[in-house]
């Protein structure tokens, strides 16, 4: 069976900057994928290119059977993509509800009181319904990065790629959070989730890779990786014999 | 809040009342020609055609976010072709205005396909470049005058109506329908999904193509069309002015800056700003304008004023005070009440 996500030989780099060096993995369809690596290894610039805000110098990514190397990011949002943004880019002069709304209506293909009522019962999800007529810009971060999995539960995507969303929660938050991404994972959504706090993430994927300086340098189950030693060097910074 | 309680609504009590007011003065206008003289008509039918214009601009600078300075190319194009229709290709008037729409929506789109290359500051310029070099092409065809420009000959304006109380009738209420679909245009553009994506382009263009919309494309559309009905709107005032030049048609001043700036008072991205925009700039012209240079002045300084004191113009002013709109787009949720289902 070919995969659900393929990344073959992906790459790009700033000039001398290399943020994403000959990347290949698969994601199979449902499946959920962490991905961890030390600050500034890719991670995000990983997301950028397989959702089409950048463009790799070469390789080619296929989703759900497609070259979508050359496709928009708008195109690929209609193909089944959404992504939360590590740092929260919400429509600030829009309320909570708008925001979801447009989600629904451009991503999701929903209209009229469906689009409302999707946008309804995932704010009751994401604990934001009480703020659904407040400005987005008048969020605090805790609330942008809400509306961030708010706006990417709404695109009803496929594929839904989560960055760095646990960071900041309370441990009942967290808890509630972790509910949500496997009820979501349940319904059949496949999920690729860059997260800092290790033991959300864990919770919920199946499978970890690991990425430093643009490249994968391992990748296999959750509980083997975090223990080998080579990404405890890595990325915790811990000394392998110390 | 309990989720069966909810519900979600798009009008408000303010906006209903603004509906019936503005209906009120709607009928009142229409009768200006019983109530009013003949001067007071020609600068309400001045005010309208602004009107039109801002409301344009505010649409493609306010929500598409391109900041164009090269309208007055459409508004200039719109008054040539008005008086190339009429004088050698014999269309009526009317009719030659409507044409004159089709064909500012044939030229913009190569016009676009050029421009939309550039960003930012250079998009502005790239499009005042672009007006420049209509007005020279203008200037060239000898049979509209060249440089001097020419005058609507009087049995074409003849043929609008007989009498001239009749064509002033006729010219002022073409140019308060213009205004009003103009405005109903754009107030349905952006209550329907599209408006929402245009919406969403305006506050934010990164998360806006992640969430399917293509942002090139809509950008696109919404300049072919506001090119279209500004070079209609630019063939109504050359209709009322009777006389064209290649100087006045394509004026930077009279078509870009002071509409930058009844936009940008009243309040950029929204439906209101526009109008109340339009209202003090008449207002302030009216007052100043024997003042000479001083009036020009005086503009400079209220501009900069409101853009220090309060960036999203008088309107958002108001709306940051009172949290209303008049013309409403936005959604609400509200609790319903069983004593009174919403």
């Amino acid at each position: 069976m070919a995969a659900f996500l393929q990344l073959d030989q992906v790459s790009k780099a700033f000039g001398a900057v290399t943020v994403a060096d000959a990347l290949s993995f698969d994601v199979q369809s449902g499946e959920a994928l962490g991905v961890i690596g030390p600050n500034g290894a890719g991670k995000t610039s990983m997301f950028n290119l397989i959702t089409g805000t950048l463009s790799p110098n070469s390789g080619r990514i296929l989703f759900d059977g497609r070259d979508v190397t050359r496709s928009s990011a708008a195109k690929r949002c209609r193909a089944g993509m959404a992504r939360s943004f590590q740092v929260p880019q919400p429509f600030s002069g829009m309320t909570v509800f708008e925001n979801a709304m447009i989600a629904a209506t451009q991503a999701g293909g929903m209209q009229g009181r469906a689009a409302e009522q999707l946008c309804l019962d995932v704010l009751h999800q994401t604990e934001l319904l009480d703020r659904a007529n407040t400005l987005a810009g008048g969020l605090t971060l805790l609330g942008r990065k809400r509306l961030e999995l708010t706006r990417a539960l709404c695109a009803r995507p496929k594929l839904l790629m989560l960055d760095e969303i646990a960071g900041g929660l309370t441990e009942a938050e967290c808890g509630a959070l972790i509910q949500t991404i496997r009820d979501i994972h349940a319904r059949g959504v496949t999920i690729i989730w860059i997260e800092h706090v290790v033991h959300a993430l864990l919770a919920v994927v199946d499978r970890l890779i690991v990425i430093d300086f643009g490249r994968k340098i391992a990748e296999g189950a959750p509980k083997a990786i975090m223990e080998s030693p080579e990404v405890q060097e890595i990325y915790l910074g811990i000394e392998a014999d110390a | 809040m309990n989720l069966s309680n909810l519900h979600v609504t798009r009008t408000s009590r303010a906006a209903k009342a603004a509906a019936v007011v503005g209906a009120l003065i709607l009928i009142v206008l229409i009768a200006a020609p019983w109530w009013a003289g003949r001067a007071d008509m020609r600068l309400m039918g001045e005010l309208f055609l602004y009107l039109a214009l801002a409301s344009l601009w505010n649409l493609m600078a306010g929500y598409a976010g391109l900041v164009s300075v090269g309208q007055q190319a459409y508004v200039g194009f719109g008054g040539y072709m008005l008086f190339a229709l009429t004088i050698f290709g014999g269309i009526y008037p009317l009719g030659a205005i409507a044409l004159a729409g089709v064909l500012g929506a044939l030229v913009a789109v190569p016009v676009a396909l050029l421009i939309f290359r550039l960003r930012g500051a250079y998009f502005a310029i790239g499009t005042w470049v672009i007006a420049e070099v209509f007005r020279l092409s203008f200037a060239q065809v000898s049979a509209l005058g060249g440089g001097s420009g020419s005058s609507l000959p009087v049995g074409i304006v003849k043929s609008l109506a007989a009498s001239r109380s009749g064509r002033e009738h006729l010219s002022y209420w073409l140019a308060l329908g213009s205004t009003v679909i103009v405005i109903a245009a754009v107030y349905l553009l952006l209550r329907s999904r599209n408006g929402l994506a245009l919406t969403a382009i305006r506050d934010n263009e990164l998360a806006a193509g992640s969430l399917g919309i293509d942002i090139w494309r809509t950008k696109f559309v919404v300049y072919v069309v506001t090119a279209a009905l500004t070079t209609m709107i630019g063939a109504l005032i050359f209709l009322q002015k009777l006389r064209i030049s290649p100087d006045a048609a394509f004026s930077v001043n009279d078509w870009t800056a002071f509409v930058i700036f009844i936009v940008v008072i009243g309040g950029i991205g929204t439906i209101e700003g526009p109008i109340i925009g339009t209202l003090i700039f008449f207002v302030l012209r009216e007052t100043l304008a024997d003042l000479g240079t001083i009036y020009l002045l005086v503009l400079g300084v209220v501009a900069i004023v409101i853009m220090l004191k309060a960036p999203n113009g008088i309107w958002g002013l108001i709306r940051g005070r009172f949290d209303i709109e008049l013309f409403p787009l936005s959604f609400r949720v509200k609790t319903t009440h069983p004593s009174k289902k919403g």
